[in-house]
Parts: structure tokens; sequence; C-alpha cells
């Protein structure tokens, strides 16, 4: 099952928005990864190494307290924070990096907003000997020091954008122009499930193991299919992921969960499947957050990864045609969850993933007891305490402090 | 075809000369006295005005036309602003200079393909340089230009395999932008070697003149490329000229490179 309706189409979204002189690139990107597909030893390399390094199947948790205190469906948790660097990205990065050595190339570029992609890209340029330039926004930068001190750590240059809203948005423009100075010899790991033909395409099935593996996990665990599953969406590449291998099923519920930053009736948000209109930004018409002159609004959320103004193509279709759900979390919801799972599961979501958590307790009660919810534990928060602590902690359960 | 491209190039031609395409920011420093650079240009000896109009996200531009775009944006420039207000005062200062505009596509499609290209059409725009709009995506956008008369002028660029250029060039509008360097907008001290022979075998595929832009600066540039191409563009180096040292130094700049032009 597969709703692309031609070669990097999804219904009215996708397609190959670029300067002429990507255009090659892209195309001789499409043939490679065709044939890489097609080639049984890539898949077996990708698995091989997805399996002694990546540390996968990422498990399938039973969240007992969750369930217990959200009183419906029984809540399961996807774990790609367990995967090695902490988050999904790193299915995409060695994915790519290993496509791009068969390609022959010599160096990698990528963006990053929040930097797990910059790490996990950085990670997959240490172990296949590659060297990689990071392009980050000066802001995040600043906001993210941590990542920016692991990338380096890992051999990484990370080079700070100045310009725009100087984030995730102006960080891949950064890219997108050194790719077109430095196309031959170089590729361009693109982190979310968006960018130009085949991007939306190539990511989506690197991560769609994530989906794969639930299928059979869930299978093993409660005998079926989920009834649903929760991934939060900024460009959309842990929701296409664990989504995709699901798309077919319609008795699985999918819901994705956007961005509501400070408000929907705010500006300062990041709900581009909500309340974004058809555009074509950063190599594809998607729905994008824009005013009515076609200028890119600035997104706004509380983590990084959410903070940027477009969603994949893919993500855009479904949602449009209402195979995917779509919700909105706040910035203070995504804290109060992020609480809630860290006290009764004992575990530090990311930021991102905190929103997917936020929708949890509604979807459950929906769904009702006896029935299984899937949520995609995208990523550990490790990264985002030192945004989280400034907001103060709550006082400790059961003990006095 | 809108054919006052076609005619600019041709009396070019007939004067000897090689066609100057000079791009400046609209809005940038302020809608009214972008108006003012615009007839410089063409004092200073532009035969062509590419009217760039900002976008919040120009991939295709280097920090010479970025910082532009985001004055321009801070002026308040918008697709609709520049047609009503840019483009029919540099129409009634500059009557016989045919003016193209130069932007992204997500601004094209936010007004409407068709309601553009009409109300720009009105105003005497001649044609329209989109950098992130290649040829596969361009066909209905291209359907909707021709019914108006829009020249959609298609780029080339050193990436470009020989078979796609000629396909390009074959069927180009108004003239075909040879995109000189891999790369962003902005100038380059030297441009790259193998830049004449794709000029050359751009120009005899092409049913419509052929222009060389992106990295020229120079009056000796021009001369050189002139010898393959009927004309070169020029922008951020009048665009940083304008900026930084005024009207008179971009309206300088222009005819010296103009002078590189003439054979």
């Amino acid at each position: 099952m597969t709703t692309e309706t031609a070669a990097g189409r999804f219904g009215r979204y996708g397609g190959r928005y670029v300067p002429e002189t990507l255009v090659p690139a892209l195309q001789e990107l499409e043939e490679a990864y065709a044939t890489a597909s097609a080639d049984p030893a890539f898949g077996e390399e990708v698995a091989r190494v997805l399996r002694e390094y990546v540390g996968r199947p990422t498990t399938l948790t039973p969240a007992r307290r969750l369930t217990e205190a959200w009183g419906g469906a029984n809540v399961w948790l996807k774990r790609e924070d367990l995967a090695h660097t902490g988050a999904h990205k790193i299915n995409n990065t060695v994915g790519q990096v290993l496509l791009a050595r068969r390609m022959g190339k010599k160096r990698i570029i990528a963006e990053t907003g929040a930097g797990q992609h910059g790490v996990a890209t950085a990670t997959a340029c240490a172990l296949f000997g590659l060297p990689c330039e990071v392009y980050m926004g000066a802001l995040d930068v600043e906001r993210q020091a941590l990542n920016v001190f692991r990338m380096r750590a890992l051999g990484a240059v990370v080079r700070p954008v100045e310009s725009g809203s100087r984030t995730l948005k102006d960080a891949m423009n950064e890219a997108m122009r050194t790719w077109v100075s430095q196309v031959s010899d170089t590729h361009y790991v693109i982190g979310s499930a968006a960018g130009p033909h085949p991007y939306p395409t190539v990511v989506r099935d690197f991560q769609a193991v994530i989906g794969r593996e639930l299928r059979t996990q869930a299978q093993a665990a409660f005998g079926g299919l989920p009834d649903a599953i929760i991934a939060c969406v900024g460009g959309g590449s842990n929701a296409i992921g664990v989504l995709h291998p699901f798309i077919g099923d319609a008795s699985v519920r999918l819901v994705g969960v956007e961005a509501g930053g400070h408000g929907l009736h705010t500006k300062q948000h990041g709900a581009s499947l909500t309340l974004g209109t058809e555009g074509v930004l950063h190599g594809s018409r998607s729905l994008v957050l824009q005013d009515e002159d076609g200028q890119i609004q600035e997104a706004h959320s509380i983590s990084a990864g959410l903070d940027y103004p477009g969603v994949g193509p893919e993500l855009a279709h479904l949602a449009k045609t209402g195979r995917m759900e779509v919700r909105i979390a706040t910035d203070d919801e995504a804290l109060a969850a992020f609480y809630e799972v860290a006290r009764l599961e004992g575990i530090l979501p990311a930021l991102e993933t905190s929103h997917a958590f936020a929708r949890g307790r509604e979807l459950a009660r929906e769904l009702g007891a006896g029935k299984h919810l899937v949520i995609n534990c995208s990523g550990r928060g490790d990264k985002d305490v030192a945004t989280i602590s400034a907001r103060g902690v709550p006082p400790p359960v059961g003990v006095k402090e | 075809m809108s054919g006052e491209i076609a005619q600019t190039f041709a009396q070019a031609k007939a004067r000897g000369e090689g066609v100057l395409v000079t791009y400046a920011m609209a809005g940038d420093p302020d809608l009214p006295r972008s108006v003012d650079v615009f007839a410089a240009l063409v004092e200073g000896g532009a035969d062509v005005l590419e009217i760039g109009v900002a976008f919040s996200d120009p991939i295709a531009d280097g920090p010479v036309i970025q910082g532009a775009a985001e004055r321009a944006l801070k002026a308040g420039s918008t697709l609709k602003r520049v047609l009503d207000e840019v483009v029919p005062e540099v129409r009634k200062r500059c009557p016989q200079t045919p003016l193209v505009i130069m932007t992204y596509v997500n601004l094209i499609m936010a007004m409407g393909e068709a309601r553009y290209a009409k109300l720009a059409r009105e105003r005497g725009v001649s044609g329209t340089i989109l950098p992130d709009l290649p040829p596969e995506e361009s066909a209905s956008l291209r359907a909707t230009f021709d019914a108006e008369g829009m020249d959609l002028i298609p780029l080339c660029a050193p990436t470009t395999p020989p078979a796609r250029a000629e396909a390009i060039a074959k069927d180009g509008r108004g003239f075909v932008y040879c995109v000189s360097v891999s790369g962003v907008t902005g100038m380059r001290a030297e441009l790259p070697p193998d830049l004449s022979q794709r000029l050359d075998l751009v120009r005899k595929a092409a049913s419509v003149p052929v222009v060389a832009g992106f990295g020229i600066s120079t009056a000796e540039q021009a001369r050189t490329l002139s010898a393959h191409a009927d004309g070169v563009v020029v922008g951020s180096a009048l665009v940083r000229a304008a900026h930084t040292e005024g009207l008179e130094a971009a309206k300088a700049l222009c005819a010296d490179i103009k002078r590189g032009l003439r054979r």
C-alpha cells in the first residue's frame, strides 16, 4: 500500500521544486536509490547496521501505569528513544550515508533543528569515515549546546546560519545553497520526510522499519494490529515511519499530533497540517504556514524539532484525504505530558514526543478498555532538560523534600 | 510570446552589442526608491530589467540578494505591491525597456498563476524567471503564461546534461538563462573554463536568445562571454553597489559592463 500516486507525488503534494543545478543530482539520487532498493545486498547491509549498531529492533513496552491512569485502552510504547543516539533519526542517516557511499560521494552535509538529526548524521559519518558538515540556525546553536558539542565530538563541523529566523528552515535553505555549489561530490542527508523528490520517499522507506517492527511485535504482544497509533508531526519522519506500514489497514486509526505552541489562536505554533495552505517550501509542494502573499511564516514550538512551518508531502496527503487524524498539543500540554510519562513510566520523552503523549489520554478513552493504543516514543528527552528545567520542576511524588 | 524581449535583442544585435540584463530588488531600500534604482540602471545602459520580488526563503540566492530581500520584506514588499506600485512607475520612466519579474514560485502560486500572468502583463511585464521551477514542474504554469503572452524564461545549469540543455533551449520563451556557475547568485572572481562551450551548445539549440548569469560583475567578464552569448545578467554586483555606494555607483558599473558588451 502506498499513497504515491506517481513518482514523487502524493495526490496534489510532492514534486521537485529546486534550482535546475540540483535536478540532475536528484535524478541521480533517485536512480541510485532505486538500484540500491532492488539490491538485496544493500538491504541486508542496512539491516545489519541497524541490528548490530543502532540496536534494532527497538522494544514495544507495555505502559501499565499510563494504561491505569488513563482508564481506557492498553497503552504501548514503541521505544525509538532506545535507538543509538536517542531517537529514530539514526534509522534514516545510516541508510542515506550507506547510499551516499555506494554512490561514491566524498562528503556529507545535513541541516538540523534541535540537533538530533545532526547528531545522527555525524554519528553515521563517523561510523563510515566520511567528512560531515551540519547547518544549524544560530538561534538553535545557542539553545541546543549539548547537541552542538555531540556533533563536534563526533568530528563534524557545525555551521551556524545567521539568515532569516536563524532556525531550522533557514538551516535547510543554507544546506540547499551549499549543496547547489558542491553537488558533484556531496550528498545532502535530509532528516525530514520532506524536501524535493526523492527525499520524502527515501526518508519514509528508511524510517518505515519502525512500523514494520511494530506489526510483528503487536502480533506477538496482543495477537493483532494496534487499534490506533499516535505520533508527533513536525516535518514528519517518525510519523510517516511508524504509520506508513499501516495505511492499508482500515481498522488502524492513524493519529498525528502537531505543535500547538502558544495556541492556534496565536500565530505562534507549528500546525501546518491544521492551518497550513498549499505552497512550495524546501523543494516540495505541501501544506505550509504562510501569509496571503506567500511569505513563509515563522513557526513556534517549545520543541525545536516541531518548530517548522512545513510538513512532508505524504503526511499532507494522508491528512487531507482523512486517512490520518490530526490533533494538536500546546507547549504547556507537552510539558505536562513530559512529567506524566516521567513519573508513571520512568521515561523522559523528548519534547517532540511529549506532544504525542499529550493526546494519549483522550485517545485511550475514546478507544476504551481492551483496545490497543501505540504511542511512538520517538526520542529521549535528555537534550531538552535545560529548556524544561528552566520552567521549574514540580514537587517529588510520595516523599517530602 | 511577448515580443518586446525579442525586439530588444534584435535591436542590440543590429547595433553589434550584447544585451545587458540587470537585476535589482523591488522594495530595496523601499518601494519608491527602488524605482530610482531601476531607472539608474537603464540610464547606465541596461537593456532589460529583472525586477526581483522578495521571498522569505530564497534558496537560489547568495548573501547580497538575501540581504536585499530582507530589506525589501521589512519595507513591506509583496508581489501585489510590486505590480501595483513599482512596475507601473518603472514602465513610465523606462518605456522602452522590457521588464522581467524574477521571484520564487510560491509567490506566484499564492497570487494564483492566471491572476498573476494577467495582472503582470497588464502592468507591462514581458517575462518571468522562477529559479525553483524546473521544466518537470512548469507545464501547467507555462501553459497559463503562454495564454496571457507572458514568457516563462527557462534556466540551464552547469550540471544540466547536454541533451537536457538542448531540450530546454529548443523550447525556450523570451530568452534562455544560462547559469554560469554551480552555486547561488553572487559575484565570482573567476568563471568556469567550460562555460563558453556550454553557451555555444545551448545557443546552437535555442529558438530564442541566450544570456549568461550568476557570478558576472566586470566588463572583462562581459566581453569574454559576449562572444558566446547574446547577453549577460548582472545582479549582485549592482545590488551591492546601489546599496552601499548609491545610485550613481550602480549606474557607473552598468555603463562599464555595457562597454564590455560593445563589440
